[in-house]
């Protein structure tokens, strides 16, 4: 015991020694020497924050803990994923279905919790899809994707999905212009400037399911909308996008939609537009879009294609849109959490425009425009303008804020963060990224209650960050400390697929709510087996039904016979568990799809088609007990024309030739 | 089982500092950054020639074009170059290349067009070009044969016989 302590004392002593004499010798170390105890979190203790990271082109929502970096979970949205059965069992094939039919594959970019009055309430995150237009609903109870809508007349929904501060609506902007869906769009690309609009969604959110529904689109210019944030406190009730590409370029865009000295913001009134169609102002217009939602009862999506959305022309009106010139194709649109001042970052700009909402609106009442841009009345941008905040870095993409009045804003071509003052606009310091940094996120940075602490940063290249794996690298997050005047870098791990934007919030406002089981007693599905007395094997025709249960470590029926070559079957797996933490897979050999995935107390369903008669093995492919690798069983599928009765059972039921 | 765990935290510590040293701290100055240059950073070097292993002596200057080269040099240029680059004064993704070969001087083109990171960070000219064109150039990963072979084409570009 005495050895253990001077064990201990000697350990620390020099572990302290090793920290003195890492003290680093210059402003350019990126990492001091306590960054590993300010991002250490013991084992088995608990993360201070959740960190929900887009996983880009993977389709996917990556969780992660602060300050660890430790990944918890990776949410499958908009792509398959074979490991939890996501887009191959029945019960989730319809969550992707699209007016394109099954898609099974997006990119997703930008994750926002859910807001009641400007504060993240922790219900639920939304994520946009940018390939074919999507915006889904995450469920933060269950970590599932609970719901997913698609957006017509839209095309790359990049302006995406960023919400009012009260979760009122979600609001989807489409980067990529195109002919709205009910005309021909059979028409020459050069047409742009004719044919091509842009389409702003705005999806209403049910206060208390959370139900999604486009409750009306505006229909803008055919310019490029790029991201977007809404008005908070006294701006609430504006919405403001970033655009570029007002050159209405169709071809080149890296050279031809880059020639203009400044592009825009359009300040949207969401209220007055709310006002309008509640006068009926609003178009019905015939469209096509799937909306597919997830009902936890029956654990099973049902998917919808609706026919007609309701469209304001910003042509009839001229009070909903207005345009704030901003230098040089601006990207981020960010505003600071009082709602008075809009950060643009023009990303080929050499300095940061702040706009004062303010100014703006007296601007508006003083009618103080400088001309219009097709129809939209163009503010004066000194009007406008709170101030800029000068070389400020190279390529600034996004800007983040803490509770103590600060912004940070990544600097793509310079590969850093700088920290400026929103009062003053003087830049205060400047941290380097590993390397070249797209978004940033502050633990309720883009909300009117930022927690501060930490700043991650998301980058696009690691290069000779980490271990060689190939021409293919991972992209990372960077974690610095922001509750000092110096940023801190204290850690950096990879991530999924490439993170975009990021959201964080306190685990406190999430955790008490996770589910831990499905109830057996609550479960609804068609196909659910509350028991193992209740599983059987049913004959449709060509259709076999398995109901089917799993325990530790059986499942039941662990046999059946009289499967022919032709059938379809439908293993119908329902999971008795009610403990948390206990799942069940299910896999059969030659599976044209995947395994499935069940939690405790749900059903999910597994087609297979065999093609051949034989004997085929399925087994339970999640560790669940002692006897995990006895919770197997064997299929036998005999020619389509045999004999061979349906028959099943497990131990003493199961089917006995004699041979 | 005591001795283990001594060893693992001189270990870490070791570990810790010691590449924590040269190797490190080059890292830690962003070599992406050109916000604020220090002029002690390089004190020796030469904006004439950059920065690599070409000097005027060593690329083989011919009075005359060495046609052969030049040619060798196109089908390079339109795989690697061509892309971001006219041939034409304008400005694409990177500047057009007319007069190029006036500009700047043989030695300086080929070490930038061979190993362009080094020259982002710390020449004057390729800095200002960053902040006007906003994209890095990539390194194409070109040969001393194949860099040549496009300073030759280069020089043809200008009209060089």
């Amino acid at each position: 015991m005495k050895k253990q302590l001077q064990l201990s004392v000697l350990a620390v002593v020099l572990i302290m020694l090793g920290l003195v004499a890492c003290k680093p010798k210059n402003m350019t170390s990126a990492v001091t020497g306590d960054a590993a105890v300010k991002a250490f979190v013991p084992p088995g203790q608990y993360d201070e924050f959740y960190n929900f990271v887009s996983g880009g082109f993977s389709g996917q929502l990556a969780v992660y803990g602060l300050p660890s970096g430790r990944l918890f979970r990776v949410i499958p949205v908009f792509s398959v994923d074979p490991e939890k059965g996501w887009g191959f069992s029945e019960e989730t094939k319809p969550m992707l279905n699209t007016s394109h039919g099954f898609v099974p594959w997006d990119d997703l970019h930008h994750p926002e919790l859910s807001q009641t009055n400007g504060e993240i309430d922790g219900r639920w995150i939304f994520v946009n899809g940018n390939n074919t237009p999507r915006v889904a609903r995450v469920d933060l109870s269950t970590f599932r994707t609970a719901e997913i809508i698609e957006l017509p007349n839209s095309a790359g929904n990049h302006s995406s999905p960023f919400i009012t501060q009260n979760t009122e609506y979600v609001i989807a902007g489409t980067r990529f212009s195109v002919p709205p869906d009910n005309v021909n769009g059979d028409v020459p690309i050069d047409s742009y400037k004719k044919n091509f609009k842009g389409h702003l969604s705005f999806i209403s959110v049910d206060k208390e399911s959370g139900a999604m529904d486009i409750a009306f689109q505006i229909k803008c210019p055919g310019v490029n909308f790029d991201l977007s944030h809404a008005g908070k406190g006294p701006s609430h009730g504006w919405f403001f996008f970033s655009c570029y590409n007002t050159e209405q370029a169709n071809t080149l865009l890296e050279v031809n939609a880059s020639q203009r000295d400044k592009d825009f913001i359009m300040a949207v009134n969401w209220k007055k537009a709310e006002e309008y169609i509640k006068a009926g102002k609003g178009k019905k217009v015939p469209v096509s879009y799937a909306h597919n939602v997830w009902e936890e009862g029956t654990h099973s999506a049902k998917s919808e294609i609706r026919k007609e959305v309701l469209v304001l022309d910003y042509e009839d009106f001229d009070d909903l849109c207005y345009l704030i010139p901003c230098p040089k194709s601006p990207h981020g649109c960010d505003v600071d959490p009082t709602g008075q001042y809009i950060v643009g970052s023009g990303k080929l700009a050499a300095l940061i425009p702040v706009f004062s909402f303010e100014k703006m609106i007296a601007a508006i009442a003083n009618k103080d425009f400088d001309g219009d841009y097709l129809g939209i009345d163009v503010l004066k941008y000194e009007s406008v303008l709170h101030g800029e905040v000068k070389r400020p870095g190279l390529g600034p993409l996004h800007t983040e804020f803490d509770n103590n009045g600060n912004a940070y804003t990544s600097m793509f071509v310079s590969s850093e963060v700088v920290k400026w003052n929103l009062a003053s606009l003087e830049v205060l310091d400047r941290a380097p990224t590993y390397y070249s940094v797209g978004h940033i996120c502050v633990p309720g940075g883009d909300t009117r209650k930022p927690y501060g602490k930490y700043l991650i940063a998301y980058n696009k290249i690691t290069k000779d960050r980490y271990l060689p794996t190939g021409p293919e690298l991972c992209q990372s997050a960077q974690l610095y400390d922001i509750s000092g005047d110096k940023m801190q870098l204290i850690l950096d791990f990879p991530t999924i697929g490439e993170p975009h934007y990021a959201q964080a919030a306190p685990a406190d406002l999430i955790s008490p709510n996770s589910l831990k089981i499905f109830k057996i007693d609550e479960n609804m599905h068609g196909y659910a087996t509350k028991g193992e007395k209740e599983s059987k094997v049913i004959r449709d025709g060509k259709n076999i039904h398995v109901y089917m249960t799993a325990i530790r470590s059986h499942l039941a029926p662990d046999n059946i016979e009289g499967i022919k070559v032709g059938d379809e079957v439908y293993f119908h797996v329902t999971n008795l568990e009610q403990d948390w933490d206990v799942p069940h897979g299910f896999a059969v050999i030659g599976a044209n799809n995947a395994e499935l995935l069940i939690m405790p107390g749900e059903t999910q369903t597994l087609k297979w088609v065999p093609e051949k008669a034989g004997i085929f093995p399925m087994y339970c492919t999640d560790f669940c007990s002692a006897l995990h690798q006895e919770m197997s069983g064997y299929l036998r599928v005999s020619p389509a024309n045999s004999n061979v009765p349906l028959r099943f059972g497990l131990g003493e039921t199961a089917p006995v030739s004699g041979e | 089982m005591e001795k283990l765990l001594v060893t693992f935290i001189f270990f870490v510590m070791v570990s810790a500092c010691g590449g924590g040293g040269e190797a490190k701290e080059e890292k830690g100055s962003n070599p992406y950054s050109t916000a604020e240059k220090k002029s002690d950073e390089a004190p020796d070097y030469d904006p004439n020639r950059g920065h690599g292993k070409w000097t005027a002596q060593n690329i083989g200057m011919t009075d005359g074009l060495d046609v052969a080269k030049a040619e060798a040099g196109e089908k390079i240029v339109e795989v690697k170059c061509s892309s971001c680059h006219k041939l034409t004064e304008e400005r694409l993704v990177g500047p057009g290349w007319k007069g190029v070969t006036t500009r700047r001087k043989g030695e300086w083109i080929m070490n930038f067009i061979s190993n362009p990171d080094p020259m982002i960070e710390k020449d004057p000219v390729v800095q200002a070009q960053l902040e006007l064109c906003l994209v890095r150039m990539p390194n194409q990963n070109l040969s001393d044969s194949e860099a040549r072979e496009v300073y030759e084409f280069m020089r043809k570009n200008d009209g060089v016989k």
